[in-house]
């Protein structure tokens, strides 16, 4: 099941040359871009592990696509996803974030039902991938 | 329209011409010529290596072979004499020219590049690079990189992250070296890997004195004050005299003599409280504003 996270979630994967256009209209826009991996792709997950620090004050999306394409070397097999920070008063907020490298396979979800007193089910679900621990779940 | 023919006149022969216009470099070249004072040969490599892009940028369009340019420079002088300057306008011609994307630049000095313990360099250096990416890198004083006296100094670090940039991102920034002449010189012959990655070495020459009293004028017609005709023979005996001196920083040294002109003008004026001051008196400054610099006193030991 291919995941959908993100501001470009209702289209296919964005390939380098958009990555790269999207990325460079952040920066022109002055906001911080950081990059982001993780192997829980719960969508109630908002903390992936950061891949270095945001970065600041640059000018051009090629200092930016290098860490992109490092941290998909380093986890080949990880969601990996760019994320935009606007630090204006008011906002503060991520205004764009989409998933840039996901791992070859996807196994994903299960629905849990649980019983509840008095015939209530509650429902909750979890990624078939995040039943092994952490490093071995791709 | 394919760009091979956007520079080819009714005949088919390729207009360089059209291609210069095309670029609005000249706006820049001319912004250099009237803005920066003296330094000749400057000027001339400068317009060297803008012809050389437009040859290749034409070429390129002709469908002739071009090598990958190498773009990085040492710029070497003497403090104050302009390098920074330089290397700004140096950045926004190569943008215009279309070698770098965004042609800005990036100064930075040892500190923003070397860290203080094991491991914190490299990262410090990449983050630099990546932020000087699409523009110009220009490292001041370039030769506090590399400390032989030290060997667990982490200079080399970052020289070899550098080097590596320079070689494989070549289309990603441009690296500009300054720093004094003599210094330079020793820094790139203990370092041949970055000697011979630079392909233009630009030397700054000092200013003369009538170079340094043009660029006083510039600077007081910027900041809006003028000299009375007794401060001008003043200030052309202070630029004489200040020449001299150990510590001159050429145009640095002259700046900072005419703020120290203006602080006395202003306290001048300010010691009269109950006159009132023309529109032309809160512009001029008078020769007594000059004289009553240290460089006057009758043996100067170490004035700066």
């Amino acid at each position: 099941m291919r995941l959908t996270q993100g501001t470009f979630s209702f289209l296919p994967d964005l390939t380098d040359q958009q990555i790269s256009s999207q990325i460079e209209y952040c920066l022109q826009r002055g906001w911080a871009v950081s990059v982001e991996h993780t192997e829980d792709p719960h969508p109630r997950n908002t903390y992936w592990e950061m891949y270095g620090n945001p970065m600041f004050d640059l000018k051009d999306a090629a200092g930016i696509m290098r860490e992109v394409d490092e941290c998909r070397r380093t986890f080949p097999n990880r969601y990996v996803k760019v994320n935009a920070f606007d630090s204006t008063r008011g906002i503060e907020s991520l205004r764009l974030s989409f998933i840039v490298s996901r791992p070859r396979e996807e196994p994903g979800f299960e629905l849990l039902r649980e019983e509840g007193p008095g015939r209530e089910v509650r429902y909750s679900m979890r990624s078939y991938a995040t039943r092994r621990p952490e490093g071995h779940r791709y | 329209m394919n760009s091979v023919l956007k520079n080819t006149d009714a005949n088919g022969c390729f207009n360089l011409e059209a291609a210069f216009r095309d670029s609005h470099v000249a706006d820049v070249l001319d912004q250099l010529d009237s803005e920066l004072v003296g330094l000749a040969p400057v000027k001339t490599r400068i317009r060297d290596i803008c012809a050389l892009l437009l040859v290749d940028t034409v070429r390129r369009q002709a469908g002739l072979s071009t090598e990958a340019l190498s773009l990085h420079m040492s710029f070497t002088g003497n403090p104050g004499t302009g390098k920074t300057t330089v290397a700004m306008r140096m950045a926004e011609i190569l943008h215009r020219l279309g070698y770098v994307r965004k042609g800005h630049m990036v100064a930075v000095t040892r500190d923003d590049l070397v860290g203080q313990y094991i491991g914190h360099t490299a990262p410090k250096t990449r983050e630099v690079l990546k932020r000087a990416m699409g523009g110009v890198l220009f490292i001041d004083e370039a030769y506090y990189l590399y400390r032989p006296e030290n060997e667990r100094d982490y200079g080399q670090e970052a020289i070899e992250i550098l080097l590596q940039e320079m070689e494989n991102h070549r289309d990603d920034l441009v690296v500009i070296l300054a720093g004094y002449e003599d210094r330079m010189e020793r820094f790139f012959r203990s370092n041949p890997g970055m000697s011979s990655r630079i392909a233009h070495h630009i030397a700054f020459p000092d200013y003369t004195a009538a170079e340094l009293l043009a660029i006083a004028d510039l600077m007081l017609e910027q900041m809006q004050y003028r000299l009375s005709a007794e401060a001008r023979a003043a200030l052309e005996e202070y630029i004489e005299r200040r020449q001299a001196l150990p510590h001159f920083a050429n145009a640095r040294s002259i700046r900072n003599a005419l703020d120290r002109a203006r602080l006395r003008q202003a306290s001048r004026l300010f010691a009269k409280l109950d006159a009132s001051l023309a529109r032309n008196d809160l512009m001029t400054i008078e020769a007594a504003d000059i004289r009553a610099s240290r460089v006057f006193a009758e043996t100067p030991p170490t004035a700066r």
